[in-house]
């Protein structure tokens, strides 16, 4: 079927590759994450609508993708700043900047939660001077958008990043000779351009911060119905052997990951169709 | 192409990264400092000082209280089990990534875009989700366990069931790298090897590889550090046996519930040098790549 | 030519399936070796005892045996059990989880309970407040507590089993003041959890909350985990209060009979069992904060333990079953608590 589909190519290893992958794929992902379903299924649709828009499953899906929005929104507008500034620009300690972007990918999440706590508690480093302007930051919403904007952080950077090397100057020097200004440069030429790798950036920033589970319980404060995680509310479930209600909820979470990576990736093809093929070049994937 | 997304790329034979600018293309100095200020402190808020917490508790009782941890045998078992699981999962996710790179990079087909699409799912699973399904998997009241139990094969609660899920959360990394770059690269070069009538292994090894091999090797980078940092989908699967299933994330936990602060934040310290070392190898391939 | 690469990822397939079959095929270690899954404040008790039990069980039987241990959240390690954990011997916080066992996984009889003393809890606890030093808050008993202004940190009843003894000590001290019934007793209740600003998975993070992170006034939990965090964490920072009521928290043992047959396990797993109620096990048991007992035991340690009155879960609330399902299932008393509008 799909030998019949693809267009013709001299390069060997289709066979083998596809299949390799599917099958991979299929061991690793599929059959694993259609056992939920299977799981689920044995709820009844009844039930299982019941279990998944309950009042505290509700709450706990607004904040998880409230603060996982928020996050990704904080994450895209200081990304995109710190890409423009890390290509830009030169300063002290530029390369150790730049390297440690990636920090949060290497550490683990669960340390990264207890030293994320321990920087924002009434008692920690910044806490005690945020909590001297009245503002409370772990165990609080606030407290999960900060884990969450840590984990979230790398996506937009390394997203625009390649974009903003890639961009020729003629397009500013042309802008800036036909009299605009700096500001109108980056508004009408610049960002137009950055704006599909740094829209991808902040979806994967949001669909990581979505599931994120160990660096959220430690900040949170897990109060249900308020800084309660919808991961939490799993894990709440399976500790009181609701093995089927646990993934009711695990199973919309899946739905709802997935429809948002299918349209991060319309988006993207979108995108790339309106630029053109001209303008493709400068995009990150070439 | 359009479909593909890129994250975290390797830069390859991208021009310098700083482009001298004349005055119509550059911002007054004041708004640039401004600019690196407000980069800075964000990322310094962010960046450095979770690390900073991280390394003065560790070293917080002196450098003889940070290297006692590492002679509990708990720990190092932690230690060989971490090793153990992203030895088993970086290299099976290498294999799958060149292969799907491969695919979606070299052929048009019909369902690329789901294809693609798939292989981005363990990526926003739920940690706690994708420890769950292998416990519905391989659990005593899942689909195979009772069979499995029976005869005695262990998959959850015993090590492949950690390895296991290690390679499901790590899965799309290299792939995801390596796939930007096989597409940027065309199929020119290998079409040309073929018609000079070198065979697919030997194209692949020597026009593909050598042209794909800086972004691969941060696929692995990425991977390995994502395998050994796991947590929670870990945490589902492992029965916290000490000794025997505690990887280093969770023996971390242990160490932290134990009230063993200095012991917890040298065990977290070891993975924060990990990711030191891997950013250091990082900027040395970007490095040897724009030299 | 494409042979080499097929064989190339048929190699690799190979390894794949040869890898994981060899890991799989690792089996669980041999007859000497027992593994006990407890809960989270009985770490430093079986490192302890499981030292001793070794030694115990080489002189009386000759056998060399090692004793696994695994340390989580009860519930959590309940379904791990029930998951296909192969422990021979489980410690848990609380009966509920081993009849969970006992009913989903059919893993050992409904009347597990009955086959050793003292309804096979061979040591208890109880309740208790940890204040800072000097009590600056005048903490005294449970209705300082539900002072408006006073935070307190206890953990989720729902993830933890230690945060569901919290809960029913609360409950029996509203149950038992004058004119006390279960609605005074529901309204005391939810006054409490409205002055709880963080609720972590399990008691140790609670701990770490209120010690650590400087949260809250007072830290509702184990009598255990009290008196090893004034000792561990400074005497001089913090102390202990002790209610004028509070509950006889059971932590029940049990040996996991469908595991020890077929590991062939039993007599070493049922002598690790019953070492917990000697003299010397009881001793262990002491040093490490939980009441023996014992009476003999029970006076030699007489200092380390407060005279308190305590309630059962059986007398107030009619056993673990029936109270499970008053409070904490699923839109039972605890979830009623955090309904809008409550």
């Amino acid at each position: 079927m799909a030998l019949a589909l693809r267009q013709r190519s001299i390069l060997p290893g289709f066979g083998l590759t596809l299949g390799f992958s599917v099958l991979y794929l299929s061991l690793i992902v599929l059959i694993p994450l259609s056992v939920t379903f299977w799981k689920a299924s044995t709820l009844g649709w009844g039930s299982f609508w019941h279990i998944v828009t309950a009042a505290r499953a509700i709450a706990s899906y607004e904040v998880t993708f409230g603060c996982s929005l928020v996050a990704a929104v904080v994450n895209l507008f200081f990304g995109v700043l710190t890409a423009w500034v890390l290509v830009r620009y030169t300063f002290p300690l530029k390369r150790l900047f730049d390297s440690l972007v990636d920090l949060p990918f290497a550490l683990p999440t669960a340390v990264a939660g207890i030293a994320l706590t321990s920087i924002y508690a009434p008692n920690g480093w910044l806490g005690r001077p945020l909590l001297a302007l009245g503002v409370h930051a772990a165990y609080t919403r606030l407290g999960i958008v900060i884990a969450l904007t840590f984990i979230g952080l790398p996506f937009v950077v390394r997203t625009v990043q390649p974009v903003l090397e890639d961009l020729d100057s003629e397009l500013e020097e042309a802008a800036a000779s036909l009299g605009a200004g700096r500001w109108q440069t980056f508004g009408r030429v610049l960002l137009p351009t950055i704006l599909p790798a740094a829209l991808t950036g902040f979806a994967l920033a949001f669909a990581r911060a979505v599931g994120e589970y160990g660096s959220v319980i430690f900040i949170a404060g897990n109060m249900p119905m308020r800084t309660e995680i919808t991961p939490l509310l799993i894990v709440t479930k399976l500790e009181q052997y609701d093995y089927a209600g646990a993934t009711a909820i695990a199973v919309a979470m899946l739905v709802v990951s997935f429809a948002m990576l299918l349209a991060i990736n319309l988006l993207q093809k979108w995108s790339g169709s309106r630029l053109g093929r001209e303008e493709l070049e400068v995009l990150p994937i070439g | 192409m359009a479909e593909a997304i890129t994250w975290g790329e390797a830069r390859p034979n991208r021009q310098p990264a700083t482009v001298p600018r004349t005055g119509a293309t550059s911002e007054p100095a004041g708004v640039r400092w401004l600019l690196i200020g407000t980069a800075a402190a964000f990322l310094a808020v962010f960046l450095f000082l979770p690390l900073a917490v991280v390394f003065s508790t560790a070293l917080e009782k002196g450098a003889f209280a940070y290297f006692k941890t590492f002679a509990d045998p708990d720990t190092l078992s932690a230690i060989r089990l971490t090793l153990l699981a992203a030895g088993i999962s970086v290299p099976l996710n290498v294999a799958f990534g060149i292969a799907a790179a491969w695919v979606i990079g070299k052929f048009e087909f019909f369902g690329k875009s789901l294809l693609i699409t798939l292989i981005d799912l363990p990526f926003s699973v739920s940690p706690v989700v994708a420890g769950l399904v292998f416990v519905l998997l391989f659990g005593l009241q899942g689909l195979f366990g009772p069979w499995l139990i029976a005869h005695g094969v262990r998959i959850i609660f015993a090590i492949p069931g950690i390895v296991l899920v290690t390679i499901f959360v790590t899965f799309p990394f290299v792939a995801r790298e390596l796939l930007p770059t096989i597409q940027a690269q065309g199929n020119d070069e290998e079409e040309a090897a073929l018609t000079l009538g070198a065979n697919g292994w030997k194209t692949f090894w020597r026009v593909t590889l050598p042209n794909v091999k800086w972004a691969l090797l941060y696929g692995v980078i990425l991977c390995n550090a994502r395998a050994m940092g796991e947590f929670g989908a870990v945490s589902v699967v492992s029965g916290h046996i000490r000794g025997l299933t505690d990887t280093m994330p969770l023996h971390i936990e242990f160490l932290y519930n134990d009230y063993q602060f200095v012991p917890a934040f040298a065990v977290a310290s070891l993975l924060a040098l990990l990711a030191l070392v891997t950013l250091v190898a990082k900027s040395i391939v970007e490095w040897r790549t724009q030299s | 030519m494409k042979a080499v690469l097929k064989l190339g990822f048929l190699a690799a397939l190979a390894v794949i399936t040869v890898g994981l079959g060899t890991l799989a095929g690792a089996r669980a270690a041999g007859p000497s070796t027992i593994l006990n899954v407890s809960f989270d404040p009985t770490r430093e008790l079986y490192n302890d005892y499981n030292a001793a039990f070794a030694k115990y069980w080489k002189a009386k039987s000759g056998q060399s045996v090692s004793v696994q241990q695994s340390n989580a959240g009860s519930g959590k390690q309940a379904r791990a059990v029930i998951d296909g954990l192969q422990a021979d011997v489980v410690t848990l916080a609380l009966a509920y989880d081993i009849d969970a066992i006992a009913k989903t996984a059919k893993l050992l009889p409904d009347n597990w309970q009955s086959r050793l003393p003292d309804n096979s809890t061979p040591y208890t606890s109880t309740i208790v407040f940890l204040v800072h030093k000097g009590n600056p808050k005048k903490i005294h008993d449970w209705n300082d507590l539900v002072k408006p202004g006073t935070s307190v940190i206890m953990p989720n009843p729902k993830t933890s089993g230690g945060a569901r003894w919290n809960f029913l000590a609360a409950w029996a001290y509203a149950l038992k003041r004058p004119g006390g019934n279960d609605a005074s007793a529901h309204d005391f209740v939810s006054r409490l959890y409205k002055n709880v600003p963080v609720l972590d998975s399990g008691a140790r993070g609670a701990t770490t909350t209120f010690v650590e992170r400087g949260i809250g006034d007072v830290l509702v939990g184990w009598e255990s985990d009290a008196l090893l965090a004034v000792r561990d964490l400074g005497p001089d920072k913090f102390q202990i209060v002790v209610p004028s009521i509070s509950i006889l928290a059971e932590p029940p043992v049990a040996v996991v009979d469908k595991v020890v047959d077929a590991k062939g396990t039993r007599a070493v797993a049922e002598a690790y069992v019953r070492y917990l109620y000697s003299p010397q096990g009881q001793d262990i048991i002491a040093r490490h904060f939980f009441r023996p007992r014992l009476p003999a035991v029970a006076k030699k340690y007489a200092s380390t333990f407060a005279n308190v009155k305590l309630v059962t879960v059986d007398q107030v609330f009619g056993g673990w079953q029936k109270a499970q399902a008053t409070f904490f299932a699923d839109g039972a008393v605890f979830d009623q608590i955090y309904q809008p509008g409550q």
